[in-house]
C-alpha cells in the first residue's frame, strides 16, 4: 500500500506539491488527474524517492522506497521523458534493468513479447517512434511482474491504436488484481479506465473518490427549455411542483426532469415551447470546474479556508480497503 | 538493500552495450600503441635526435609517446560511462532501480575501474613491447632493466585513477559535455601550459597529471618534490575525492 503523507515540495521559489495525503488503493486503477504543472510528475518522482520531498514522506508497505531490495519487483514505472539511452538495443535495456534487480533472463524476451516489440529487440532505440519508445518503457516497468505499475501520461502522443492498446493493458492488469496508478489530464480517458480518482490542481489534493461516484456526483441531467411566456412557465412548473433554474441565454432548466412529463405541462397551459432538450454536463466540464476553483483560490491574495475535499474520509468510510 | 554483484553485472551490461564506450576505451589501446610505434621507429633512425640536452636514451619513454594521447581517451571513456546516463535522462530509471545511490555508485566505479585497469595493462604491455621491437637491439630496453616495469605498471595505474578521476567529475557536473570542458583543460592543457608560469609552478606539481604522471618516467625530467609512489599516491587522492564529490552530488541532488 503507497501512502503519502503531507508531502510538500518546493524547488526554489515554486511550491510544486503542497502538503499532499492520500492513499493509492489496491488491486485497483488509479486516475491521478490535473492540469499542466499540478504536481503529478513531481508526485510520482517522490514517491520513486528520485525527488527528496522537502517535508512529508511516502510509505510503501510501511517503508520508503529506498529501504526496498530489488524495488522493481514491487514498483515499476512509466515515468514521463523517455529514459533510454539512444545507443542500446531494447534488449539490452531491458537487460540490464533485469540484473540490476535480479530478474531471470528470459523474462526479457517475455515481456518483449507482451509489448510487441520483439522483432525491433536488437535494434538500437535511436531509431524508435514515439509509440516504440513508449511501449518500451511499459516493457520495463513490467519486467519484474510487480504488483504494482505507475504510469505518467502513458498516452501522450500516441495514435488512437495506441491509446487503446494501452487503455486494454491497464484494464487488463487491474483485472490480475495489480495496483496501477496512472495520471493523466484528460478526465474522460480516465472515465473510461479508473477506478478510482485522485485529482490534484497546483500542488493540492482536490479529490480522492471512487470513478463511480465522481460520475454519479456529476452526470448531473437537466431539461433545457426556452418559451417566449417566461412567466406561464414559470406558474406552471411551480404548480406542478417542479423547480427551474436560469440557464444561458434566458432558457430555464429543470434538474433530474422528464422532457415527457415536461412537454405535456406546457401543452396543458398552452406554453409554448421553443426548445425542450435534456442536457448531461460532460465529465470533462467538472474536472475543469473543479480544477478552476483551486487556480482561483491560489491566486486569491486573501487565502479562504481550503476547499473541502471531494471524496474526503472516503478511505474511513470505507472498510476493508485497509492493508 | 540492492545486492551489489547483480548491480556491477547491470553496470557491465550497460557499457559493453553502447557503442561510444567501447570505442573509447578500445582507442585507448589503438592510439597508445599506434603512436608508441611510430615515434619508436622515428627514433631508430634518428636515435641523437631524442637524446638533446644530454639526455640519456629513455627507450620506455619513447614507446610511451602514445600515452599522453591515450590519457585522453581514458577521460573520454570515464566521462561517456557515467554521463550518458544524464545525457539519456536513464539516470532516473537507473534509479529507481537501484535507489541505494552509494551502491550504484560504487558498482559503477568497480566496473568502471576494472575495466579501465585491464585496458590499460594491455595497453602498457603491448605499446612497451612494440615499442621495443620498434627500436631494435641496440636502443630497446627490457623490463628487467632499472625503473622499467614500475614505469610500465605505474602507467596502467595512472590511466585507471584518471579514468575514474573523470567518472566522479561527470557525477558532479551531471553533464558530460561539461565534464569534458572541465577535465580536459585541467588535465591535458592547463598544466603544461601554466608549469612556464613561475608563481603557479610550484603548485601545478600537485595537479593529477603531474603527480601521476611521475610514476610513468624511467628517467625523470623534472624534479619534482616527491617520489614516483608518492605522486601517484596524490593522484589517487584527487580521484577519491573527485568520487566523493561525486557520491555526495548523488546522494543529495534531485535526479
Ligand atoms: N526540477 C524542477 N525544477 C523546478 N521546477 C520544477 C521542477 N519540476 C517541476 N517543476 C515545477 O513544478 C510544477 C509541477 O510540475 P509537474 O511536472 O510535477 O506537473 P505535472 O502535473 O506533471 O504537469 P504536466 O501535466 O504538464 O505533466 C510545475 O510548475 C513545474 O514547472
Ligand atoms: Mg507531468
Amino acid at each position: 500500500m503507497i501512502e503519502l503523507h503531507h508531502l510538500t515540495k518546493r524547488y526554489g521559489d515554486k511550491l510544486a506539491v503542497d502538503d499532499l495525503s492520500f492513499r493509492i488503493p489496491e488491486g485497483v486503477v488509479t486516475g491521478f488527474l490535473g492540469p499542466n504543472g499540478a504536481g503529478k510528475s513531481t508526485t510520482m518522482r517522490m514517491i520513486l524517492d528520485l525527488d527528496r520531498p522537502t517535508s512529508g514522506e511516502v510509505t510503501i508497505g510501511g517503508r520508503r522506497y529506498a529501504g526496498i531490495q530489488d524495488p522493481l519487483r514491487q514498483i515499476g514505472a512509466l515515468l514521463e521523458a523517455k529514459a533510454v539511452h539512444p545507443g542500446r538495443t531494447a534488449y539490452d535495456h531491458l537487460l540490464w534493468l533485469a540484473q540490476s534487480n535480479r530478474v531471470p533472463r528470459a523474462r526479457v524476451d517475455e515481456v518483449l513479447d507482451l509489448v510487441g516489440l520483439t522483432a525491433v529487440a536488437r535494434k538500437r532505440a535511436r531509431g524508435f517512434s514515439l509509440g516504440m519508445g513508449q511501449r518500451l518503457g511499459i516493457a520495463s516497468a513490467l519486467l519484474a511482474d510487480p504488483q504494482t505499475l505507475m504510469f505518467d501520461e502513458p498516452v501522450n502522443g500516441l495514435d488512437p491504436e495506441g491509446i487503446l492498446w494501452i487503455r486494454n493493458l491497464m484494464k487488463r492488469l487491474a483485472s490480475e488484481g495489480r495496483t496501477v496508478f496512472v495520471s493523466s489530464h484528460l478526465m474522460s480517458e480516465m472515465a473510461l479506465t479508473a477506478d478510482h480518482l485522485v485529482v490534484i490542481g497546483r500542488g493540492r489534493l482536490l479529490a480522492d473518490l471512487p470513478m463511480a461516484e465522481f460520475i454519479k456526483r456529476n452526470s448531473r441531467s437537466s431539461v433545457r427549455l426556452r418559451t417566449p411566456h417566461q412567466e406561464q412557465l414559470l406558474d406552471a412548473l411551480h404548480g406542478a411542483g417542479l423547480r427551474a433554474e436560469p440557464g444561458p441565454d434566458g432558457a430555464w432548466e429543470v434538474v433530474d426532469g422528464d422532457p415527457v412529463v415536461l412537454g405535456d405541462l406546457a401543452a396543458a397551459h398552452g406554453v409554448t415551447l421553443h426548445e425542450l432538450s435534456p442536457q448531461q454536463a460532460s465529465l470533462e466540464e467538472a474536472f475543469m470546474q473543479m480544477t478552476a476553483d483551486s487556480v482561483e483560490y491560489h491566486m486569491g491574495a486573501a487565502a479562504p479556508a481550503p476547499p473541502p475535499v471531494w471524496g474526503a474520509g472516503w478511505n474511513d468510510r470505507k472498510p476493508g480497503k485497509e492493508s | 538493500m540492492a545486492v551489489f554483484p547483480a548491480v556491477a553485472q547491470s553496470e557491465w551490461t550497460k557499457i559493453r552495450s553502447v557503442r561510444s564506450t567501447v570505442w573509447s576505451l578500445v582507442s585507448v589501446f589503438l592510439i597508445t600503441v599506434a603512436l608508441g610505434l611510430a615515434i619508436s621507429l622515428v627514433a631508430r633512425n634518428n636515435p641523437t635526435d631524442f637524446t638533446e640536452g644530454g639526455r640519456p636514451f629513455d627507450a620506455t619513454a619513447i614507446s610511451f609517446i602514445g600515452v599522453g594521447f591515450g590519457r585522453l581517451a581514458i577521460v573520454v571513456f570515464g566521462v561517456l560511462a557515467v554521463g550518458n546516463e544524464y545525457s539519456s535522462g536513464m539516470i532516473r530509471v537507473s534509479l529507481a532501480a537501484v535507489p541505494q545511490r552509494g551502491t550504484l555508485l560504487a558498482a559503477k566505479t568497480a566496473v568502471l575501474g576494472a575495466l579501465a585497469l585491464a585496458a590499460s595493462l594491455v595497453t602498457v604491455f603491448v605499446a612497451f613491447f612494440v615499442g621495443q621491437a620498434a627500436l631494435g637491439g641496440g636502443l630497446s630496453t627490457s623490463l628487467g632493466a632499472e625503473n622499467v616495469l614500475r614505469a610500465v605498471v605505474g602507467t596502467a595505474l595512472y590511466l585507471t585513477l584518471l579514468c575514474l578521476l573523470s567518472a566522479g567529475v561527470t557525477v558532479m557536473v551531471r553533464h558530460q559535455i561539461l565534464a569534458l570542458a572541465i577535465l580536459v583543460p585541467f588535465i591535458l592543457l592547463i598544466s603544461p601550459i601554466l608549469t612556464l608560469v613561475p608563481v603557479v609552478k610550484d603548485w601545478i606539481k600537485y595537479f593529477p597529471d603531474q603527480t601521476g604522471g611521475a610514476i610513468t618516467q624511467v628517467v625523470p625530467t623534472d624534479d619534482l618534490p616527491y617520489g614516483p609512489w608518492t605522486g601517484l599516491l596524490i593522484c589517487a587522492a584527487w580521484t577519491a575525492a573527485a568520487l566523493l564529490g561525486g557520491y555526495l552530488v548523488l546522494k543529495r541532488r534531485d535526479a
